[in-house]
Order: structure tokens, then C-alpha cells, then sequence
């Protein structure tokens, strides 16, 4: 599996006063197994450029291959590529309309043409990934709670077996305990199967943790595409944007600044802490 | 995809147009339709050309976007003109083929009809493409006010039309995504025959019902959290007032009614050139 994007173009309403380039010659390429996370501001096209993925929206121009396959060639499978290319939206509990879990976990498969046999075991499977208790199976999605909710929508994409799961923002409106529980899900998820994960969010801290490699999105350009550590060495940038860097790189740059001998690259605070007890014994 | 649908066909430009009161804009427009229908001349349609095409210079709406909203009319323009061409029998006749034949009668009244409706839809979404949704609803709310003497609830209708039309792009977008959501998770809502289709469309309904009433829901409570409670002693943050523009505005507008009506009662019927 391997995603890829060359000169991709989007432009919203073209030809008209509300026209606005949303994505502008964006290129990059996406390999199995990688846990990538896409950081920018409100309207910086990271949103756009997800969508992209599965083929939701067609690009003005450029060209996007999935596993070395033109996804735009007039032949190409674009039902295939969305359950292999699996997206969660934005608050995506407000897409649950079955009458309990297990039936709208099992949509994504029924799509897909399973048996009903077939469809519930996925889709068990898939509940089971994202650490969604037995006894709820049959309890109607509206009476759950905020996190469990996002839980089984969640599950809902993972039932179709996806081998590139995208989620957009899946903390936002969560509080701290449900905004771990999911991220840690989601690494959990990562680990444990082959999935390719690419995670949207505009909290550096949220993403600092868990991705390998950070994409920043600026007014519709790709402004950098690095790992986190080198990413967040260009925090005065970030912050012309907008975006801030994780606030242990602040705490490191301010205490160098005062005359302590300690690398700035640091991502966690868990890093940050060794290598400031370090410091102090040497 | 459904995003591209524009509802309440504002257009943003800086006019003076754009800046006036909805008062006299709703005002004015209603003059205008009137004034088509007091005058059947040649004189008459030239003054009115003359005056539309003065106000779509200075609104700055590119011309491309007024004749859109003629796209909706184009049958009925297209049976007017036909009866009217063929099936008027008085007059001389110009042209005869099989069973028909074309008057000069028929064909000024084909003429005139159609000039009437192209300038009917013109003025009135001229006045649509320079107000937006929320200032015109507000200029409703003033004018009706008197209604109010009636029992007539004027203030909450216009509240009413207010949040329905906010509503609308928001529905919009919701709809959407909610589309977006379930295509991501393979649904197939293009294809299969009419009760497929319906049945297709269960994911993206029942969604976005309950969406629908969660922000009901959500604007009620916001609304009652700021103690609104309906029209009685509410002032506004912007209360709408006249200034010089508006009354130049009326000015205009009842020049040019003045000059219709006396062109409509001078100027007899079957007169062609003047």
C-alpha cells in the first residue's frame, strides 16, 4: 500500500466571487505502516486534503495514485479504494442512524457485500479494536455517551477492514480523559495490525506523541513534512502561522536560554523530564 | 458536490445599491413591478429599460448573474409568447403558413408580455442580489410593523424567516457531510431504481433529522440563556435608519412612476413609435 499525490489542485466555487484555492501543488507520498499526523489552522486545507485520499473529492488538477494506480483513470474503483482508504470525519457520531451499535457497525460491511454472518463477525471484530464493551452491542448509538459514541463510529470504518485509516479531528469536543482514551486507542490499533494511520488534528500536543512524521498545512500549501522533533525546530514559524509548538519546547528553549545544557528537540514531556534529570547529574 | 447550490442568490459587492435601506429597496422594487403594468408603449418600455439599466450599473452585479435568474422563466416566457404570437386574430397580418398566421398586434403584444416578465424577474432579483437574507427580513419586520395594531405577530414571523434562512446553508453543509460520511463507509446512493434510491437515502435522513433537531434544540437554549422573549420592547443593535442615499432612492423612483404614469395616460395604446 502506498498513497501518492503529485501537483494536486483544489479550488472551491471556481469561476465565481467566492472562489479560493484550497490546495496548491501538493506532493507527497504515504507508505504502509506509517502513523502520520496533518497540523494546520482553520481553513489551512488539511480537511481538503484528506478527502482527497479516498477519492471523496476530485482534485482541479494533478493526479493521486493509490498503490501505483492512477485513481482518477475512468476505470478505476473508487468503491474499492473507500473501504480500503477508510475516513472518519469530524465528529463522526453524527453519522450513527441505526437502531442499535451492532447493526451500524455492520453498514460498512453490508456495503461491501458480505453475507450477514460475515458482516456481524467484522464488525464485532472492529468493536472489540476500539475497546467498545460487550453488553452495549444491542443498545440503541443515541443513548451512549459522547466517547462512546465516536467509539463505534469509528468502528463503523474499521469493519470494513480498511488498511489506511484517516481521521479527522476524532478528539474534537471529547474531554482530556476521552481525548487520551481514543488517542491511545488509536496507537493501540496502530501497533497491534499493519494499519497505515493519518491523524488530522491542530493540537500539537495531541499529535507530538503518538505520529512519526508531521505534515503542516499553511493557507493550502504543505509548509513542512518532518518528524515532530525537526517539525517543532521551526517553532517560531509555526507560530507565525498560527500553530504553536508543544509547550515542553518552550519550557527547553527557555531554560537553555538561561545557561542549562539540554537538547531543545524534545516532543514529550516524558523526554523532556530524563533529560532534564540528567542535567542535574552530570 | 451539493455545496455549489447557492439559496438567497446574495451578491456581495460595495454599492450604493448594497448600502441602502431594505426599506427602500422592497419599497422601491414594488413601484418598479406596478409601474410595468400602468404603460403599454413603446416610450414606456424605453423609459423603464433606461432606468433598470441605470440601477444594474450602479448595483456593480455582473450582468452574467441577473440573467441566471431568468433561466427559471424561460418556459412561460417561451407558451406567453407563443399564444400570444399566434393565436391573436385582429390586426394585420404580416406572415400566414398552414393554419396560423402572425399579426402586428399579435406580435407587439408578444413583444411587450415578454418584456414585462423579463423586467418583473430582473427587478425583483436585482433587489435579492443587493440585500442580503437578514437585512431583508429586517425591512419586512419595519414595514409590517403597522400590522402589528392587528394582532398580527410580525415580529416573530420575521424571526422566523430569519433563522430559516440561516438555517438553510447550515442544513446544507450537515447534509453533505453527512452524504460524505456514508459514501466513506460505502454507501451507494446513485445507483438502483427509485425505491433503492429512497431506501438509499435512510443513512443520510435519519442523521440528519436528528442534526436538525439538536441545533433547534441547541439555538432555543442559547436563545433563552440571552432572555429572549419575543418582539414586546425589543430594540435592536442596528436599528435601520434613512439616510441621504434612501431618500435620493424614493426620490428617483418616484420620478420615474410619475413620469410612467403620465407617459401611460398620454401616450394611447395603439400608438407604435411614441
Amino acid at each position: 500500500m502506498s498513497i501518492k499525490l503529485e501537483h494536486i489542485n483544489y479550488i472551491y466555487n471556481p469561476d465565481t466571487v467566492y472562489e479560493k484555492q484550497a490546495l496548491k501543488d501538493i506532493n507527497l507520498t504515504i507508505e504502509q505502516g506509517e502513523f502520520v499526523g496533518v497540523i494546520g489552522h482553520t481553513g489551512s486545507g488539511k480537511s481538503t486534503l484528506i478527502q482527497h485520499l479516498n477519492g471523496l473529492m476530485k482534485a482541479t488538477s494533478g493526479t493521486l495514485f493509490y498503490d501505483g494506480k492512477d485513481i482518477y483513470a475512468p476505470e478505476y474503483n473508487l468503491k474499492e479504494l473507500r473501504t480500503q482508504v477508510g475516513l472518519v470525519f469530524q465528529y463522526p457520531e453524527h453519522q450513527l442512524f441505526e437502531i442499535d451499535v451492532l447493526t451500524d457497525v455492520c453498514f460498512g460491511p453490508k456495503n461491501q457485500g458480505f453475507s450477514k454472518d460475515e458482516c456481524i463477525r467484522r464488525a464485532k471484530e472492529a468493536l472489540e479494536l476500539v475497546g467498545f464493551p460487550e453488553k452495549y452491542y444491542k443498545q440503541s448509538p443515541f443513548e451512549l455517551s459522547g466517547g462512546q459514541k465516536r467509539r463505534v463510529a469509528i468502528a463503523g470504518v474499521l469493519a470494513m477492514r480498511p488498511k489506511v485509516l484517516v481521521l479527522d479531528e476524532p478528539t474534537a469536543g471529547l474531554d482530556p480523559k476521552g481525548r487520551d482514551e481514543i488517542l491511545d486507542q488509536i496507537a493501540f490499533l496502530h501497533k497491534q495490525t499493519d494499519l497505515t494511520v493519518i491523524l488530522v488534528s491542530h493540537s500539537m500536543e495531541d499529535v507530538a506523541k503518538y505520529v512519526n512524521r508531521l505534515i503542516v498545512m499553511n493557507e493550502g500549501e504543505k509548509l513542512f513534512d518532518a518528524t515532530p522533533r525537526e517539525v517543532f525546530s521551526h517553532y517560531k514559524e509555526l507560530e507565525r502561522i498560527g500553530l504553536a509548538a508543544p509547550q515542553v519546547t518552550y519550557i527547553m528553549h527557555a531554560l537553555k536560554e538561561k545557561g542549562m545544557d539540554l537538547p531543545v528537540d524534545v516532543t514529550t514531556i516524558e523526554e523532556a523530564a530524563d533529560a532534564i534529570m540528567r542535567s542535574f547529574h552530570d | 458536490m451539493i455545496r455549489d447550490i447557492t439559496i438567497g442568490q446574495y451578491y456581495p459587492a460595495n454599492s450604493v445599491i448594497h448600502r441602502m435601506d431594505p426599506r427602500v429597496k422592497i419599497t422601491c422594487t414594488l413601484l418598479f413591478l406596478i409601474s410595468l403594468f400602468l404603460q403599454n408603449s413603446v416610450l414606456g418600455y424605453g423609459i423603464a429599460t433606461v432606468f433598470l439599466v441605470t440601477v444594474i450599473k450602479i448595483s456593480k452585479v455582473p450582468v452574467k448573474f441577473i440573467v441566471k435568474g431568468l433561466k427559471a422563466i424561460v418556459i412561460i416566457l417561451l407558451i406567453t409568447v407563443g399564444f400570444n404570437l399566434f393565436l391573436t386574430s385582429d390586426g394585420t397580418i404580416l406572415v400566414k403558413f398552414w393554419v396560423f398566421k402572425i399579426t402586428d398586434k399579435g406580435l407587439r403584444i408578444a413583444v411587450f408580455m415578454a418584456l414585462r416578465l423579463i423586467y418583473l424577474i430582473i427587478g425583483s432579483s436585482i433587489m435579492t442580489l443587493t440585500t442580503t437574507p437578514n437585512s431583508l427580513t429586517d425591512g419586512i419586520e419595519k414595514l409590517l410593523a403597522p400590522l402589528n395594531k392587528l394582532h398580527v405577530p410580525v415580529h416573530e414571523i420575521a424571526m422566523m424567516m430569519s433563522i430559516a434562512l440561516r438555517f438553510i446553508p447550515i442544513l446544507i453543509e450537515e447534509t453533505d457531510k453527512i452524504m460524505k460520511a456514508q459514501i466513506a463507509r460505502g454507501a451507494d446512493l446513485e445507483s438502483g431504481n427509485m425505491i433503492q434510491k429512497a431506501k438509499a437515502m435512510i443513512p443520510v435522513l435519519v442523521p440528519l433529522f436528528i442534526s436538525a433537531f439538536r441545533r433547534a434544540n441547541d439555538l432555543a437554549m442559547a436563545m433563552e440563556a440571552r432572555c429572549y422573549r419575543g418582539g414586546e420592547g425589543r430594540t435592536k443593535m442596528k436599528p435601520l435608519t434613512y439616510a441621504t442615499r434612501d431618500f435620493v432612492g424614493y426620490g428617483i423612483t418616484f420620478v420615474y412612476l410619475g413620469i410612467i404614469i403620465a407617459v401611460g395616460r398620454y401616450v394611447p395604446f395603439h400608438i407604435w413609435i411614441f
